[in-house]
């Protein structure tokens, strides 16, 4: 009586589990990154098609060197670092140099996300680590733009953003929206990436209540400063499609890692975005602030996440009636 | 969109079809049963018999002095062959009787009380339903007679009748609500005028329309108020239930008599019927066996004591490697190290896994999706909570609520990480119980 079964396994309940797998999330977010990624590279020519594949294969390595040398298992077959190789060249002007993108793939895996613990424990968006590294290493490469294939009669080379700045020009929408225009890498086609967010909302692979908060504060915002000095400042729209905004808003914000874990927090996260990113394009030094945003931001995310607990069942007022 | 429900829960699939639509049948019964004298939440009972005695079916076997406890009867007629500690679905090792069955069914019954219910006075009922060793059979064990004497201060305006059954492979509550819907609400009226209930409510999941459907006809203007719940777990957890048909909230640390409410399984009401109307305490109970390791899923009625490895003989044995053997659901339900232990008072099931894959697979950190934060019922936050519990930072985790977790796993369910959050949970509940006995001394 009562002999024990070696063979039953004794694991705590639940006993079933869902078919959700972080692997199964990176591809998809891999995925539907493809469509622009394509596009970026009939864009701009081969040299972005060897960016990509040089940043993805560093990222590779220096993610397998890292989690070999912390004698972790597991990492390197999720995927995520093929979405930080993916992301950083998206973030990067069509020329930048080859050395540069594995100097930028290694900071990204090495000091963005391997130093914190590894996934799951970064703090910073790798790729914007990466990025953001870059743009102090390499001033003037990293704001050398060149022009699509496709692109709209009469823009010259420079970013809509910075011909909005410094030169007054303002670039058409739906050149911005389709993606004949100059700008880094990914952020040419705001159509395609959004369409492969939509698909991530509906997986639940991305917290929709970040992009959306950011896209509405900055067109708030952008109306605001609009209906102050339209001839100064540019209307909501171009806000919107201008710039890594929408890229950053999608898949750079919405890092699951590095955002906040609550629905209020995630409102809170995005509303600071938006605020950023508009203060900076119109009042700081710099054409593009979505990057800084977003990084700036993900500092705050455990403060944020903090003061964003959700009230407790059975707590509070709401059961007092 | 259905109007009752609760904010947070999962959808799993429900793999009810396996057991669905076989009828309750009788389990055989075995050599030798195994009854342990711990059934339920409370003081643990005494033997009242002795090795190389004779029980009658119905009599007392284990008793306690303490209230919060509950009386256990033999099932069956026989020979007490010794008494002594034998594993329990939970874990231990427990006091138990073990009993040869003689064949003889020979009865000691408690005197049947009738079903008049308005000749029937509340204490009478009360008293029967401790003296039948009744116990909330949807899982939880707490003995009813106890949850039936609420405090002066904290009448009892609603009382809920639990009949959503909202575990996967489950299908023992649907049954008894399709073979016997009229006992379950005869159960109901009682517990309701035991209680003094002012409106008794019947909720059964909207999956089960057929059940539904059953009580509907078999009512006859008695006055109880049937809803349909939206299907999803864990909508069968009492706070739950509680919100989604009254709106109301069980505090934090309270009871559903707080709330003036009283939330009782269809299989305890049917055993409440049963010992009040025949005088049958409870010596068996319906479960279902099932998963995709058993050849033939079904229900049955089984005595207390007979071992699982009887009834899955009797339900054409075991098919592949099995992985896990669980008393229970496979969202809450322990899993088993043996074949041997003994079906008791809370065992709504009996599930047999397949060995696969996931079953032995590592987790990795957690990538806060917030998927986790998306479905607890209890609006917790199990990824914080996961992580606080492996930096064994257990004070804290009382300030994210960690005493609020009812452990109903839909966090674990849906972690793409695979992170064993309810074990961590479970892990710190006792860790915080203890630090706060430190400090109480
Ligand atoms: S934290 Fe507790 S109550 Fe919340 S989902 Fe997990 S097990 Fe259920
Ligand atoms: S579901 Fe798992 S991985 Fe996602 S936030 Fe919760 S604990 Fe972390």
């Amino acid at each position: 009586m009562g002999k024990e079964n070696s063979s039953l396994i004794l694991s705590t309940s639940p006993h079933i589990k869902s078919r959700e797998s972080v692997r199964n999330i990176m591809i998809s977010v891999i995925i539907t990154l493809l469509p622009a990624v394509v596009f970026s590279i009939y864009q701009f020519g081969i040299h972005v098609l060897i960016m990509y594949l040089v940043s993805i294969a560093t990222c590779l390595v220096s993610e397998w060197v890292a989690v070999r040398l912390r004698k972790r298992p597991f990492s390197l077959y999720d995927g995520s670092a093929i979405i930080t190789g993916m992301l950083l060249v998206m973030v990067l002007p069509p020329k930048f140099p080859i050395y540069g993108v594995i100097l930028g793939a290694v900071v990204s895996i090495v000091i963005g996300k391997q130093i914190f613990g590894g996934l799951g424990y970064n703090i910073f968006n790798p790729a914007l680590i990466g990025r953001a590294f870059l743009a102090a290493t390499y001033p003037v490469f990293i704001s050398s733009w060149a022009t699509p294939r496709l692109v709209f009669d009469g823009i010259t080379a420079a970013t809509p953003l910075a011909g909005m700045k410094f030169d007054g020009i303002m670039t058409p929408y739906s050149a911005m929206f389709f993606g004949r225009i100059g700008g880094s890498i990914g952020e040419t086609s705001a159509v395609l990436l959004i369409i492969g967010a939509i698909y991530l909302i509906i997986k639940k692979y991305i917290k929709w209540r970040i992009p959306l908060s950011i896209f509405v504060t900055v067109a708030v915002l952008g109306e605001i400063f609009h209906l102050i000095n339209p001839s100064k400042y540019p209307d909501p729209l171009f806000h919107l499609l201008a710039g890594g905004l929408m890229i950053g808003a999608l898949y750079m914000a919405t890092d699951m890692v590095t955002s906040p874990i609550t629905n209020r927090g995630c409102i809170f996260f995005g509303v600071g975005i938006g605020c950023l990113v508009v203060v900076i394009r119109l009042l700081g030094g710099l054409p593009e602030g979505v990057m800084y945003a977003i990084l700036f931001m993900n500092a705050f995310v455990p403060l944020i996440n903090r003061g964003t607990k959700p009230r407790i069942f059975g707590t509070g007022e709401a059961h007092e009636h | 969109m259905n109007l009752f429900t609760f904010k947070g829960g999962v959808h799993p699939p429900y793999r009810k079809e396996h057991a669905k639509d076989s009828q309750i049948e009788i389990a055989a019964v075995p050599d030798q049963l195994v009854v342990p004298l711990v059934q339920h939440i409370g003081a643990p009972c005494a033997p009242a018999v002795e090795a190389g005695g004779t029980v009658k079916e119905g009599q007392v076997i284990g008793q306690s002095d303490a209230f919060v406890s509950a009386p256990i009867h033999a099932p069956v007629s026989g020979k007490v062959k010794r008494i002594e500690r034998a594993l329990h679905p939970l874990g231990q090792k427990v006091l138990s009787v073990f009993i040869e069955p003689d064949g003889a069914d020979e009865k000691e019954y408690l005197k049947p009380l009738g079903d008049t219910i308005d000749q029937l006075s509340s204490d009478d009922m009360k008293k029967r339903v401790m003296e039948a060793g009744i116990v909330g059979l949807g899982g939880a064990t707490f003995p009813s007679h106890v949850k039936f004497s609420p405090p002066k201060d904290k009448p009892i305006e609603v009382l809920i009748i639990n009949g959503c059954e909202c575990e996967p492979y489950l299908t023992a509550d649907y049954r008894l609500m399709l073979e016997k819907p009229g006992d379950i609400i005869l159960g109901a009226q009682m517990i309701g005028k035991i209680l003094g209930a002012k409106e008794i409510v019947v909720a059964v999941e909207d999956n089960k329309p057929d059940a539904f459907k059953k009580f509907k006809e078999s009512d006859a203007g008695k006055g109880i108020r049937y809803v349909l719940t939206h299907t999803k777990y864990p909508q069968g957890g009492e706070k739950m239930l509680i919100k989604a048909v009254l709106k109301r909230e069980v505090p934090s640390g309270g009871l559903p008599m707080d709330v003036g409410v009283v939330v009782s399984n269809v299989g305890t009401a049917l055993a409440v019927c049963e010992a009040v109307r025949d005088g049958k305490p409870l010596i068996d109970r319906v479960l279902t066996i099932t998963g995709n390791g058993i050849k033939k899923p079904g229900n049955y009625i089984a005595k207390i004591g007979t071992p699982v490895s009887s009834i899955i003989e009797q339900s054409g044995g075991t098919v592949g490697t099995i992985g896990k053997l669980i008393v229970g659901g496979p969202m809450m339900g322990i899993a088993q190290s043996s074949y041997d232990v003994p079906v008791i008072k809370g065992t709504s099931g009996i599930l047999l896994l397949q060995d696969e894959k996931y079953m032995k697979e590592g987790h990795l950190p957690c990538i806060k999706c917030s998927f986790c934060v998306q479905v607890c019922p209890t609006q917790l936050l199990p990824s914080r909570l996961s992580i606080l519990a492996e930096a064994e930072k257990w004070e804290l985790m009382e300030q994210f609520g960690v005493d609020d977790c009812i452990e109903c796993g839909s966090c674990s369910y849906v972690c793409p990480s695979k992170r064993p959050i309810v074990q961590l949970i479970k892990t710190a509940k006792l860790k915080v119980r203890d630090i706060k006995a430190r400090e109480n001394k």
